[in-house]
């Protein structure tokens, strides 16, 4: 098994005129926590897209395990298949299903699209639910959720498919710095289990606390190696 | 003879009519003789004139100028539905009614009745193949008996349901009946021989059988407060009789036969014509108390009550599954698949329901024959379902595009993403305009009765002409709808109620 479950190469993309991406090159290491750093619009969301599958690229390539997806080029379903099975998000909106329970919401991907049995996902989803501190609130609709409630729910969802790589889009946005302490503990947590996490944020403090690799995304292009203010 | 008369179809329009025509009437000498009838009745009544079609022809426009020049007035012509004449004249919008208007005993006590003009036979007609095996009602157990409503004829029509065990079918004119008879979807129909003979010189294919089933007269209807102006022009008919200038008329019109003079003879005697009814126990109907008038109608009512919401909630299932499936293709589609969506929708809320019922039905039964309950429920379901996809297709857009994308990277396919994500929530947020649109449908789907088929406001409409007053019918009717719809909200207000309550 190769140590790099991610690598991307000169990844390019433009929406109109402007130049969101201009050449994007990282690799991430299994069990790695990486922070994608830079100012707002400067395309850090992008790049967590277009890792998921969600958003097609003019350029370069991204390679996760042994799926790849190229510029220019629209994924098989059976890659996309294939590639969502390896990542899943947690979006800085949450995006939870705002007609189902926090538990539903944890189960449906389980059931429908893995075809675990509806006991066993429930009792998965219950266990995540509880791990993050939220199990009381799992017959809450998403509505009825505070934003860390729901930000945890939105993680549990994410991870009741067992995905090797979690993208995070912005997770302290909506955070306290009591809430952000939390979150922090829950990552170190995902770590320790051998989870690859890769965030986007604007948040240099937390990154620095959680001792994460930072990359920082500058006029569209990313220098390996580079650190906070350097 | 023609008459030059102006066609104000509109309301406005009439309203603008009437004033002008008071305005003449007070600058100018004669005033105006306002006699109603229904152009769409045809000839030989009342007719547009085929080479001027602003002006009318027929025996009834020739006996209005009779009467008009006997009075010293001008005829103005007010053309007004068959089924309305009794109420328009009630409430003044004309002076007189003449088109081939029944002597009925609910009319005479509704109304001043003129004594009768004519005299004709209710008789049947049947397709030529049938003509000699059915030659009477008794004949027609099981079959389906077409005739216009609202007349002698379809009351005849209503007792030989329960006594002969046919089945009656009501038309707003009298062509379709005919129509439908060579299409098969009637086994006879039963109309005046005026109307049967004047339709069979145009048509082929079906017999008038020579049996009278009732005889009846052809009367002229005014205003009950109008008696004396009634007794002014039956002075002038039974001059008309005695000098042979209505047999003049009715010669020219090809519909004078040898039971017009024992008629006028009658008359001229002084004796009595008696009113004719089709009902048995509506000879006193007029007579009756509306409240007990309307527990004799309450059954049929019911019975019409249940057409109307069968036929709105089959529509209605119909309209919400095809208006979904238009809705996914309009946004999942391909190109072509929404434009052809686009059109279908265009074309159904740009066009009129009524139009588009009147083409499902006859337009197209010479390829597809359809009945009139399957017709009315297509046609309903086919227009509802271009509104319905615009809600479900605004409500589809309407959910969060963030959580489709999540959806996406758990591992759902485009169609789970629909089915279990998307669709449901669109449904939510669709219901209120749904249970809307469903009220709706419930008071549209009166307008089938243009296909036969008898529902709510139709029966109402029958009730209230056979009574001669819509007080009574149209407070009950209005009960009846209210009680279909008012559950129908309140079942929707609770849905959503449940949708967003607080789970336990």
């Amino acid at each position: 098994m190769s140590d790099t479950i991610l690598r991307v190469r000169d990844l390019r993309l433009h929406r109109g005129a402007r130049q969101i991406l201009a050449g994007v090159e990282f690799d991430v290491s299994r069990g790695d926590l990486v922070a994608i750093m830079g100012s707002s619009g400067s395309g850090k969301t992008t790049i967590l897209r277009t890792i998921a599958g969600l958003e097609p690229f003019d350029g370069g390539q991204v390679e996760l395990d042994a799926v790849v997806l190229r510029g220019r080029t629209p994924p098989s379903m059976d890659a996309l298949r294939l590639l969502r099975r390896k990542v899943g998000m947690v979006f800085q909106f949450h995006c939870l299903f705002e007609h189902l329970t926090a538990l539903h919401n944890v189960c449906l991907a389980p059931v429908h699209a893995h075809g675990v049995a509806p006991r066993d996902a429930e009792r998965r989803a219950r266990e995540l639910l509880a791990a993050f501190g939220v199990e009381h609130r799992a017959d809450a609709l998403p509505r009825q959720l505070s934003g860390g409630e729901a930000q945890r729910v939105a993680i549990a969802r994410a991870l009741a498919v067992d995905p090797p790589l979690l993208l995070m889009d912005e997770p302290t946005a909506a955070l306290d710095s009591e809430r952000k302490d939390d979150l922090g503990e829950l990552l170190r947590r995902l770590r320790a289990d051998g989870r690859t996490l890769v965030m986007a944020t604007h948040d240099e403090a937390f990154a620095r606390v959680l001792t994460a690799r930072i990359l920082s995304l500058r006029d569209g292009m990313i220098r390996e190696g580079s650190s906070p203010g350097a | 003879m023609a008459v030059t008369f102006r066609t104000a179809p509109t309301a406005f329009a009439l309203a603008v009519a009437g004033v002008a025509a008071a305005a003449s009437a007070a600058a100018q000498g004669p005033r105006d003789l306002r006699w109603a009838g229904d152009p769409e009745g045809g000839a030989p009544f009342v007719q547009a004139n085929p080479t001027r079609p602003d002006e009318v022809e027929g025996f009834d426009v020739e006996i209005a100028a009779l009467l008009a020049r006997g009075l010293g007035r001008v005829p103005r012509f007010i053309p007004i539905t068959f089924t309305s004449l009794d109420q328009s004249i009630a409430r003044d919008d004309a002076d007189l009614g003449l088109s081939g208007i029944e002597d009925t005993p609910a009319r005479r006590a509704a109304l001043a009745v003129t004594i009768p003009y004519y005299e004709f036979r209710e008789v049947l007609s049947v397709r030529d193949a049938d003509a000699p095996r059915l030659r009477t009602l008794a004949d027609l157990r099981g079959r389906n008996v077409g005739t216009l409503g609202g007349t002698i004829a379809y009351d005849i029509l209503l007792r030989a349901e329960r006594e002969h065990g046919i089945r009656a079918v009501s038309y707003d004119d009298d062509v379709h009946p005919y129509s439908d008879l060579l299409l098969g979807r009637l086994d006879a129909v039963l109309l005046d021989d005026v109307l049967a003979e004047r339709r069979r010189r145009r048509m082929a294919g079906f017999t008038v059988q020579p049996d009278t089933v009732v005889v009846g007269h052809y009367v002229g209807a005014l205003a009950a407060r109008n008696a004396s102006l009634r007794d002014a022009i039956d002075d002038i008919l039974r001059e008309a009789m005695r000098d042979g200038t209505l047999e003049r008329i009715f010669r020219t019109w090809n519909v004078w036969n040898d039971a017009q003079p024992a008629l006028y003879a009658r008359l001229l005697a002084g004796e009595q014509v008696e009113a004719v009814t089709g009902l048995d126990e509506a000879a006193n109907l007029a007579a009756m108390s509306p409240w007990v008038a309307a527990r004799q109608y309450a059954p049929s009512l019911l019975r019409a009550s249940g057409v109307t919401l069968a036929l709105s909630c089959l529509a209605m299932a119909l309209a919400v599954a095809l208006g979904m499936v238009i809705a996914t293709g309009r946004v999942y589609g391909t190109r072509p698949v929404r434009l052809a969506l686009v059109g279908y929708v265009e074309l159904m809320r740009g066009t009129p329901i009524l139009l588009q019922l009147f083409v499902l039905y006859y337009g197209i039964a010479a390829a597809v024959r359809l009945p009139a309950f399957a017709a009315a429920l297509l046609g309903l379901a086919l227009n509802y379902a271009a509104y319905e996809s615009e809600i479900y297709r605004a409500a589809l857009e309407a959910v969060p595009v963030g959580q489709l994308e999540a959806a996406r990277t758990l591992g759902f396919s485009e169609r789970q993403v629909l089915t279990l994500i998307r669709g449901p929530q669109a449904f939510r947020l669709a219901l209120a305009p749904m249970t809307n649109d469903f009220v709706a449908l419930l008071k549209d789907s009166s307008l089938v009765s243009v296909l036969t088929v008898v529902e709510l406001t139709r029966q109402t409409q029958m009730f209230a002409t056979n009574l001669g007053s819509w007080v009574v019918p149209g407070i009950l009717c209005a009960a009846l709808y209210l009680a279909m719809s008012l559950p129908l909200a309140a079942l929707a207000r609770r849905l959503e109620r449940r949708w967003k309550a607080s789970p336990p």
